[in-house]
């Protein structure tokens, strides 16, 4: 296993001996001479006056959907914290029996409302295992296509919001634009900016267009230009560093025991993506590398998603070189509806046109579970087929519900600030915690 | 009956004995002006739109050209109430409160499918439309609507402020809910809002 | 200073290059060796192993699941750290009982295994929590009580999780609840008013002593009498 170590030399760590933030000393100038201020002796330590029970949330600007926090304070350092979620709960897997799989992509769309095509990628990817369908070899290079350019889109929005609540308002700026590019890009795909469904059972629901390739390439040349900006502007900026090192530790144990996937477990230390250790879609084939921490700290999962715009862009360029030509759909009438042009003139086409979208394509009875390494983490589907057109039960496994339970404990003994910066390091999206 | 001419809302019909002073149009004029071009908005947002939204104040479609960059994040401080994103029934009453706390003169736009009428979501868990619960001005159509639907939805408003009198007496009424219900529409109405229609009618069948 | 580490691929104790499954067929896989493992050691707990589409599930009486899956995090030849999802599934047969699953992953031999255990609806719906053995399991399995009513028997603070706390209606997931609610619109959304979004903090959070002098009357009654507030 061959390491390429990445060093950042920092002119302070900003922890103090005992690994707690360092606490700046209040100077004031008595009589033409800087005195640190100390406290007043004879001050008695156990003054310490009663808790306070603070709430953040649901409406909040920081907490990233409608998250609610219940905070117990000990003047400014968080004793305890008790989360509440389920404002955004909307019924997704009871939705999911009534519909059938094809229509269950528009609503995977919603759900991680960030990586829209990624979640259609994952569903699509379940499906075909229930239907034991094999797609094409193109259909499976645009999908990766899809997934990585997903991956950026939702990191830049994690990384324009994280900024925002550690106090910088620019780079969210800088975010958006490269993310209106990839807009752009999708919405000549597929028709639409945010809420794709992209995919269908057997293959995706449109081809490229001709002179896509040379936007995404347009896009994979200029996009290191922001990124170098802003890592210019944040990597070794004292204030970025003071405020995230040494915030939210998690140790790879824990992370591990309480479930923590994707950018939370690997800034832990622990090397688990689910595209090298469980691999879909040939990404075994692809070269890339995958970023893991030392400390788990906040600054550390910003480290490691940022090297993953980096080597998201990596696996674009080697999908868009071996982009193969053929067709994207799989040639099974069953699933996967006629060209129109056959559908308005044979009979056959017609009729399995209407089976497919009136009745919808029939798994055998089975089970499947299917994960992909989202953004967030380990994104699961399982589905359980009767037989019918329509799933008995689907199951999203939501990385970021799994990620969030672990804030109680990262957040203990920290700051009031501190819980907005941890809080945002961990990339929730409450669209998917809360289903 | 039959279909009547659409009316001309440049036109305004009054009666002679209502009729405004130079004085009070011209005050009308200005303190509308400067209210449309200075809405500052309360982005309660849940989902998708909300992404949709951050993306229309972003530099591609600024929404600073429209006054609106100063995103008011506490209700007290705040004109509009964009309500961007589907609203279960656990987030019903804190929209009512918001709602209630935000200070007279007050908006609302509600962006979306899923805060119009519920969307997509036609289930246990999901508040059809949130003119059930506050009063709306302004329906965003889409899902989610693009920045550019939801600046013609700001624009609309902007319209319908400028077009405010402050002679008419029960524009900036609080809304008064059944103290015992919390409803503040009849719950028939209610019901007719929620019910499906045309496809969703079937949409119910599961299995087959 | 810090620093962090780009790495080629994961490390795995068995040392083999993962690859994307191809062709994988319905019911004619090979099995997990843990499934072998499984059935070798608990003999009589373990009901059945199937291999579905290339993943090895194995049907375990209730009353053994939390030996067994203690027994798959601890043992070493097996190391089952990271689990992946709770969930329950119901069939639309009503005579088929409901099934609770466990999908685990052992990061470091890259094995992936899920544990079934089927309940019958006529009894009470209850099993054993594996809080003890995964703190991932706490809120997994706060939201399988929520939407289907299962119970777990040694969980810490079972309650509802996605639903509020003082919701009427039963179990959403549940198949005899239809896809809308038992309510209409106008009741469901009086119920929801209803709440008070204040009422809503758990018993841990009401155990501030300072702040219980604060509450209002009517609370610190209820709480003294040893009520949970707000539901």
């Amino acid at each position: 296993m061959s390491k390429r170590t990445v060093e950042v030399e920092l002119s302070t760590s900003g922890l103090d001996a005992q690994g707690r933030p360092q606490r700046v000393p209040l100077v004031t100038n008595d009589g033409g001479t800087a005195v640190a201020l100390q406290p007043p002796p004879g001050l008695e330590p156990d003054l310490e006056g009663e808790h306070m029970l603070i709430n953040i949330g649901p409406q909040h600007p920081a907490t990233h959907g409608v998250l609610r926090l219940v905070l117990e304070l000990d003047g400014e350092t968080v004793v305890r914290c008790i989360p509440h979620i389920g404002y955004l709960h909307c019924g997704f897997e009871k939705i999911g029996e009534y519909r059938q799989y094809n229509q269950i992509i528009c609503w995977t769309d919603r759900e991680d409302y960030l990586n829209s095509i990624g979640n259609n990628v994952a569903f699509a990817l379940g499906a075909e295992r229930l239907f034991g369908i094999e797609i094409t070899e193109r259909c499976k290079v645009l999908r990766v296509i899809a997934s990585e350019l997903s991956r950026i889109m939702s990191h830049l929005v994690w990384l324009g919001t994280f900024c925002i609540d550690i106090g910088a308002f620019t780079p969210f700026l800088w975010a958006f634009q490269r993310r209106e590019e990839i807009y752009r890009l999708i919405e000549k795909w597929v028709g639409a900016r945010l809420t794709t469904t992209a995919t269908r059972v057997g293959g995706m629901a449109a081809d490229i267009p001709s002179g896509w390739m040379d936007g995404l390439r347009q896009f994979i040349r200029t996009f290191p230009h922001t990124l170098d900006e802003i890592d210019r502007v944040l990597t070794r900026n004292a204030i970025w560093v003071g405020r995230t090192v040494g915030l939210g530790v998690m140790t790879p144990e824990e992370a591990t025991n309480w479930g923590l996937s994707g950018p939370m477990l690997r800034a832990s230390g622990v090397d688990y993506d689910v595209r090298k250790d469980f691999p879909y879609l040939d990404y075994e084939t692809y070269d890339f590398e995958v970023p893991v921490g030392t400390n788990g700290d906040v600054y550390d999962r910003y480290l490691v998603r940022f090297e993953e715009l980096r080597q998201s862009l990596r696996i674009l360029q080697q999908a868009a070189d071996r982009l193969p030509d053929g067709p994207v759909n799989i040639d099974d009438p069953r699933v996967i509806l006629p060209p129109k042009s056959k559908a308005t003139s044979e009979m056959e086409s017609m009729i399995h046109h209407f089976k497919v979208v009136m009745e919808g394509p029939r798994p055998p009875i089975g089970e499947s579970y299917v994960a992909v390494e989202s953004p967030k983490g380990e994104k699961g589907y399982y589905m359980v087929s009767d037989g019918t057109a329509k799933p008995v039960r689907w199951r999203i496994r939501p990385p970021s519900f799994v990620n969030l339970a672990a804030i109680p404990k990262m957040v203990e003994g920290h700051l009031l600030s501190d819980v907005i910066a941890i809080n945002a390091s961990i990339d929730i999206v409450m669209g998917e915690i809360d289903r | 009956m039959g279909l009547s001419a659409p009316t001309d809302h440049r036109t305004v019909s009054y009666a002679p004995e209502s009729q405004e002073g130079w004085v009070t149009t011209r005050m009308d004029f200005l303190v509308n002006w400067a209210r449309a071009n200075s809405l500052w908005p309360m982005p309660f947002g849940t989902a998708c739109c909300a992404i949709e939204f951050m993306a229309t104040a972003a530099s591609d479609f600024d929404l600073a050209r429209f006054g609106m960059e100063r995103m008011s994040f506490s209700p007290r401080q705040a004109d509009v109430l964009i309500c961007a994103g589907r609203v279960p029934f656990k987030l019903a009453p804190i929209i009512r409160r918001i709602w209630q706390q935000m200070p007279q003169p007050k908006w609302c736009i509600s962006m979306g499918a899923c805060a119009s009428t519920g969307g997509m979501f036609d289930n246990y868990a999901v508040v059809q439309g949130i003119d059930t619960i506050i009063p709306v001005d302004v329906y965003v159509p889409g899902c989610p609507p693009r920045p550019e639907g939801l600046i013609y939805g700001i624009r609309m408003l902007q319209e319908k402020v400028k077009n405010e009198r402050s002679s008419d007496a029960g524009t900036r009424d609080e809304m008064e809910p059944d103290p015992a219900s919390q409803l503040y529409i009849p719950p028939s109405v209610i019901d007719e809002l929620g019910e499906p229609f045309g496809n969703s009618v079937n949409q119910t069948r599961s299995g087959l | 200073m810090t620093r962090f580490d780009v790495v080629r691929t994961g490390a795995s104790a068995s040392g083999d290059q993962p690859a994307t499954q191809r062709n994988v067929s319905h019911r004619n896989g090979a099995a997990n060796p843990s499934a072998k493992a499984l059935q070798d050691k608990f003999g009589s707990g373990v009901k059945r192993v199937d291999v579905i589409w290339g993943e090895t599930i194995v049907y375990v009486a209730p009353s053994a699941v939390h030996e067994v899956i203690r027994w798959l995090h601890d043992d070493p030849s097996q190391q089952y750290d990271f689990l992946s999802d709770v969930t329950a599934v119901e069939y639309r047969d009503a005579d088929v009982p409901i099934e609770v699953v466990w999908q685990l992953r052992s990061l470091p031999y890259r094995r992936f295994i899920r544990i079934k255990a089927q309940i019958p609806k006529g009894s009470p719906l209850e099993i054993d929590s594996v809080w003890d053995i995964y703190k991932s399991a706490d809120w997994l399995e706060r939201e399988c009580y929520d939407m289907f009513g299962i119970r777990f028997n040694g969980h810490p603070d079972l309650r509802r999780i996605l639903m509020w706390e003082s919701y009427k209606e039963g179990f959403p997931l549940r198949k005899d609840f239809p896809l809308r609610g038992r309510f209409s619109r106008s009741e469901q959304l009086r119920q929801a008013l209803a709440q008070n979004p204040e009422a809503r903090y758990s018993m841990e959070e009401l155990t501030i002593a300072d702040a219980f002098a604060e509450l209002p009357t009517d609370m610190r009654e209820r709480l003294s009498k040893g009520e949970r507030t707000g539901e």
